[in-house]
């Protein structure tokens, strides 16, 4: 197919196309219209379901039925809409059901704004939902990167029977860039779908249930302990980040999605100027990709955990560090993008606290 | 002697000792179900959606392919399965406070989009498995556990009539309200299912029945006296009859 020009909800969209998405059911929301619009049409071109539901209630517990039954299904939302959804991620995680979500983060809390944020933070990778679980969570920083994880994010929820959610700010949703939408991916081999309730049991020869209820305490433990099996199993395998110019670095900055993609034109001046600044980017958010902090050089006097949020991620980053580097923090809220001239200015303020230190 | 054999439990259930109260009405009803998803040939190839209610754990009983839905939401979570399972027969199984108060917008949405699904709704005037507390469907005067002087029409309503509220949506194919209360009216019952089941294989739409059940634990009562007060209180309020069928003539004798 080539390269080609398209607004990133839709190129999410015609991605979870590409991998296989058999069925969307979402609401309206801003930032994210694009991606449902598109779907509308191009879903039933394919003889594909396309549902606007009633609400982020009903389209979420219409993705656990369908996801119950067997289908590779896909929701779509925005901040308020994702903590709606909870209820139903929390019941997909429960019962062990494949499904993905897109999340084009706004600014809250509340109704709170229609700007680029990456206020959700704390919602996808602690869980808005009750229990003990976690949802496999990507933040990509281009469109490129975008359309991938999209794609191979159907295979992923199959291969660990989990909700998988790709969390990007309103920018990469609303961007236009040149995107190739059949570069080769990655994908895990989806078993086979023994387990669906999809109405075969004549066929199949025996009952199949989806039920995340266990009244039996010793019973739900078990099952919790084997959710967090799975969990371990996505720690130890989906920790995904990229380091960039760490190796002699003074300062590394902490960033994610489109506040990775500042943070590197931030680095680039920096250098410039002599300043060896790195970063490390976390292109997984849950599991976070602690694995990157291990080992840095011994150059690396500080971190600085800059954000779309106020700190949500430098927590994260706290914990990977473990108390070895003091981690600063630079962050806009409400929907506000921080310029690259806002790091180089809070980067060179570390700096030169060091410096008056010596 | 040879022997003949007039009466077998169906196959629609499992061996699984039901847990409802005594002289609770929800056994008929899953009997009734359960027959005629085995007599129309439907078993193997349904999956049912249990509530959050005091029938949660019917997925233990039908003898088909279950899921068990969050509160209220059963009818999306049939209508996400019916989509990419079209040829398939999906039912919800319902209690009035999971679908009359937190589970309204999804029933009265399925309904809207003829959603082709068929629910079974058991009205009982009461929240039973939390222990008695005040439905929508709560008639004026009953003590409950949260309306201890008797329901107040001034700060609580009046009781919702979902059928006939149901009634008024176009995308609604077939309503009936029916009883369990005698023999009689469970025939009447199963003579409903069918009807509904039928409307779904025929892909006419949204059907729904809507059964007066009894709850005797938290009414307080005998299980006779609570089958009385249901004819004597609730079917004054919630009179039985077909209150929309929009199944083309002619489509029946097919
Ligand atoms: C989100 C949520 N809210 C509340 C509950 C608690 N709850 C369990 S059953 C129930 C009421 C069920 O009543 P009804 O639907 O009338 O069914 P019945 O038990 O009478 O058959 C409630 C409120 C829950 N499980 N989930
Ligand atoms: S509490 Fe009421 S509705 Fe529930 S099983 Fe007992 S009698 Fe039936």
């Amino acid at each position: 197919m080539g390269k080609v020009l398209m607004k990133g909800n839709e190129a999410m969209a015609l991605a979870a196309i590409k991998g296989g998405c058999d069925a969307f059911y979402g609401y309206p929301i801003t930032p994210q219209n694009e991606l449902p619009e598109y779907l509308s049409k191009h879903m039933p071109l394919q003889g594909k379901v396309f549902v606007q539901a009633e609400s982020e209630v009903a389209a979420i517990n219409m993705v656990y039925g369908a996801a119950g039954a067997g289908a590779r299904v896909l929701t779509s939302s925005s901040s308020p809409g994702i903590a709606l959804k909870q209820e139903g991620i929390s019941y997909m995680a429960g019962s062990e059901l494949p499904g993905v979500i897109i999340n084009v983060m706004r600014g809250g809390p509340g109704l709170g704004g229609i700007q680029p944020s990456q206020a959700d933070y704390n919602q996808i990778t602690r869980g808005g939902g009750n229990g003990d679980y976690h949802v496999l969570s990507f933040a990509p920083e281009s469109l490129q990167e975008t359309v991938n994880i999209v794609k191979e994010s159907f295979s992923l929820a199959d291969y660990y029977r989990n909700p998988v959610m790709i969390a990007v700010d309103g920018l990469i949703g609303q961007m236009m860039e040149p995107v190739e939408l059949d570069q080769e991916i990655n994908e895990k081999v989806s078993p086979e779908k023994t387990w669906a309730a999809n109405g075969e049991s004549a066929k199949r020869g025996k009952i199949n249930k989806i039920v995340s209820l266990s009244l039996d305490p010793y019973e739900l433990e078990k099952h919790n302990l084997k959710l967090q099996k799975k969990y371990h199993e996505m720690i130890a395998n989906e920790q995904r980040y990229e380091s960039i110019l760490t190796a002699d670095a003074e300062i590394i900055i902490v960033a994610y999605g489109t506040m990775a993609r500042i943070a590197r034109t931030a680095i680039k001046s920096l250098r410039e100027e002599g300043i060896k600044a790195g970063m490390i980017r976390p292109i997984s958010i849950w599991p976070f990709p602690s694995r990157a902090f291990k080992n840095l050089p011994t150059t690396v006097k500080t971190l600085l955990a800059v954000e779309m949020s106020l700190g949500q991620m430098r927590q994260d980053v706290v914990l990977s560090i473990n108390g070895q580097l003091p981690v600063e923090f630079y962050g806009r809220a409400g929907g506000v993008v921080p310029e690259a001239s806002e790091i180089i200015d809070k980067v060179k303020s570390i700096i030169g606290g060091h410096k008056n230190e010596n | 002697m040879k022997t003949k054999r007039v009466y077998e439990p169906t196959k629609g259930l499992t061996e699984r000792a039901l847990s409802y109260c005594p002289g609770c009405t929800h056994g008929i009803i899953h009997k009734l179900v359960a027959e005629v998803l085995e007599e129309q040939g439907l078993l193997g190839e349904t999956i049912g959606v249990a509530s959050v209610g005091c029938s949660v754990m019917n997925y233990e009983f039908f003898n088909c392919d279950m899921q068990q839905a969050p509160h209220g939401r059963a009818p999306a979570v049939a209508t996400g399965i019916k989509r990419v399972k079209p040829d398939k027969t999906v039912f919800t199984y319902q209690g009035d406070g999971d679908l009359a108060s937190i589970g309204m917008a999804e029933v009265v949405h399925s309904a809207h989009r003829s959603e082709n699904i068929t629910v079974i709704f058991v009205n009982n005037a009461i929240y039973g498995m939390t222990g008695g507390q005040m439905a929508p469907t709560t008639l004026i005067g009953q003590k409950t556990s949260t309306s201890p002087e008797g329901r107040n029409q001034l700060t609580t309503g009046l009781p919702i009539r979902v059928s006939e509220m149901l009634a008024t949506i176009p995308g609604a194919t077939y309503l009936e309200r029916v009883s369990v209360h005698d023999p009689k009216h469970v025939r009447l019952a199963k003579k409903a299912i069918q009807k509904a089941f039928d409307v779904q294989t025929k892909k006419q739409g949204f059907s729904m029945i809507e059964f007066i059940s009894t709850c005797p634990v938290n009414w307080g009562m005998t299980p006779t006296d609570s089958l009385a007060w249901a004819v004597d209180s609730m079917i004054p309020y919630y009179p039985l009859g077909v209150y929309k069928d929009a199944t083309k003539p002619g489509d029946d004798d097919a």
